[in-house]
């Protein structure tokens, strides 16, 4: 009986530190600033560009992310890239929380660009046809994995554990820790279709 | 010519901030509170009506507590000295009614009398504090709507002519002798606004809105500070508040409402096109440019502030620059990314932002 009792303790003490464990990770706040280089400028493909034409790069190939993706398990990153999607106004095109209005959806499993953080990084910093504009040289690249992170919380691609549950403003749907995961597929607009999220 | 001050802190690189840190409260203390360093911020010297009220009621305050304390003190003292000592002959004293203990009940209900009168009296000075606070006449009052983030202050200077407006950061100007109503929002966490010379604190919550008027009696600078725990870097959140004879003021308000002068320095001109081009734009508005995003402090009139970073840091060429390079050496945590720019180009945008009178 007591060493059954013991045994139990030693249980619940091994759970506490492994979940403490998990806890302080996904927690961690690196405030140095990152080693990757500066991206360069994107094509300027909508008038919606923030600031000044700037001249279209010779290369795009600068445009591939010099450092990995490795913020989708930290819970900080994460609610950094909320705050930033709100900031950056992606809201004002694909919704607060990401329903879509002008933009597409990013809450449900139509993917047109691709679902991989990679995919996610470059329709960002190259921009997309029919509106998306390009935001390299705009969005320092530890904040556009912040924002890839996001963006995947919107269909429920990370951990219960790491999706934001609070919101800085009001807000209206769901929030991203309780989304049911989407099953992320390639998708292709019908015809004369700009817009899939209509 | 306006007094350039002293960096309100100077902070080391990571490793050696706390023996610095030690070093400075070691040497403040020595120093007694070294008084000529920073703009005051002092709750017991006013500089205006309403700290004076808050100023009243702390010597009220400790004036009464001190009175109770050396009472009870004495009392305490009396007693030791006149408690009867028992040997080891006496006898028992088993009578629990004697007139001794009759006597000392009817001292005990003094006492108590007194206590009650004396925290009463204390309540009816806290509401007429309060009453006093509200009756700051509000005519002709300047109107400022603050707004807190993490952790900086923005300040939209309000006017019934709505081409009057202007907005500035970390640093507040108002006229002297003038009432100033204050309007209180928070972007993100709840912050308090204090400026200890000027006022008691006054806490902004998102999603409300809360009103603080005061009034600067004499012209000076005076430290304001954000009072309520706000994240990394709550105590790095601090203000000027700059108190100007009348015309000064309107000199200053004016020249704030101008949008920034296109300088033909080649250097500042090719900051210039960094600065929209790259990533400050995203945050910061310098008015007469394409620069008007919200979530960092108005960039328009940055050279004419006395400090950069709310507070933390003197606004010179050079501490500009190393905050540009790495905003995360100086307060880690903050919003600002760091940016890697060669050199020549950051000198380039340096230029521009020194240029921005």
């Amino acid at each position: 009986m007591k060493a059954a009792l013991h045994s139990v303790a030693a249980m619940c003490a091994a759970l506490c530190a492994a979940l403490l464990a998990t806890g302080c990770e996904r927690e961690r706040r690196d405030f140095e600033p990152p080693q990757g280089q500066a991206i360069a400028p994107g094509t300027r493909n909508t008038a919606q560009q923030p600031g000044e034409p700037t001249p279209a790069p010779a290369a795009q190939a600068a445009d591939m992310p010099a450092t990995p993706y490795t913020v989708g398990d930290n819970a900080f990153a994460v609610s950094q890239g909320k705050r930033l999607y709100r900031w950056y106004n992606c809201s004002a095109c694909h919704a607060p929380g990401g329903g879509g209005d002008w933009g597409p959806a990013l809450s449900d499993d139509k993917w047109i660009y691709g679902s991989a953080p990679n995919n996610i990084f470059l329709s960002i910093v190259q921009g997309r046809p029919n509106g998306m504009p390009s935001f390299g040289g705009h969005i320092p690249e530890d904040q556009v994995w912040q924002l890839v992170a996001y963006v995947r919380s919107l269909s429920g691609q990370l951990r219960k554990d790491v999706a934001p549950g609070r919101s800085d403003a009001l807000q209206a749907s769901e929030p991203e820790v309780s989304r049911e995961r989407e099953h992320p597929q390639p998708y292709l607009p019908r015809d004369g279709a700009q817009n899939p999220a209509r | 010519m306006r007094r350039r001050p002293p960096p309100l802190f100077t902070r080391g690189t990571r490793c050696v901030r706390p023996l610095l840190l030690a070093a400075a409260c070691g040497a403040l203390l020595a120093l007694g509170l070294g008084a000529e360093a920073a703009p005051p911020q002092d709750v017991l010297s006013p500089a205006g009506p309403q700290a004076a009220h808050i100023r009243d009621l702390w010597h009220i305050t400790l004036a009464v507590c001190t009175v109770v304390f050396a009472g009870v003190l004495a009392a305490v003292l009396v007693v030791l000295w006149r408690s009867p000592r028992a040997d080891s002959a006496s006898a028992a004293e088993l009578d629990p009614v004697s007139a001794r203990e009759r006597r000392a009940g009817r001292r005990v209900g003094t006492a108590v009398a007194a206590s009650v009168l004396l925290l009463l009296f204390l309540i009816v000075a806290s509401v007429l504090t309060d009453r006093a606070l509200a009756q700051l006449s509000l005519k002709d009052a300047v109107r400022i709507e603050i707004t807190a983030n993490q952790w900086w202050w923005e300040a939209r200077y309000d006017d019934d002519d709505p081409s009057r407006t202007f907005t500035t950061a970390n640093e507040l100007h108002i006229p002297a002798g003038r009432p100033v109503l204050f309007t209180l929002k928070s972007n993100d966490v709840i912050h308090s606004l204090w400026v200890p010379n000027l006022h008691g604190k006054k806490d902004l919550i998102p999603g409300r809105t809360a009103t603080l008027q005061l009034q600067a009696d004499k012209p000076g600078v005076y430290r304001g500070q954000c009072a309520e725990f706000c994240g990394f870097q709550h105590a790095f959140m601090a203000f000027l508040v700059v108190a100007h004879p009348p015309a000064e003021y309107e000199a200053w308000a004016a020249a704030q409402r101008r949008t920034a002068v296109a300088s033909d320095d080649p250097q500042a001109v090719r900051g210039r096109a960094l600065f929209l081009g790259g990533t400050c734009v995203m945050c910061h508005t310098v008015l007469g440019t394409t620069a008007s995003a919200h979530r960092g402090p108005d960039l328009t009139h940055l050279a004419s502030r006395q400090t950069l970073a709310a507070g933390s840091l003197a606004n010179t060429p050079q501490d500009l620059e190393r905050w540009i390079r790495n905003p995360q050496q100086f307060k880690p945590g903050v919003n600002m990314p760091a940016s890697n720019l060669p050199d020549e180009d950051l000198k380039a945008l340096v230029a521009y932002l020194r240029s921005l009178s």
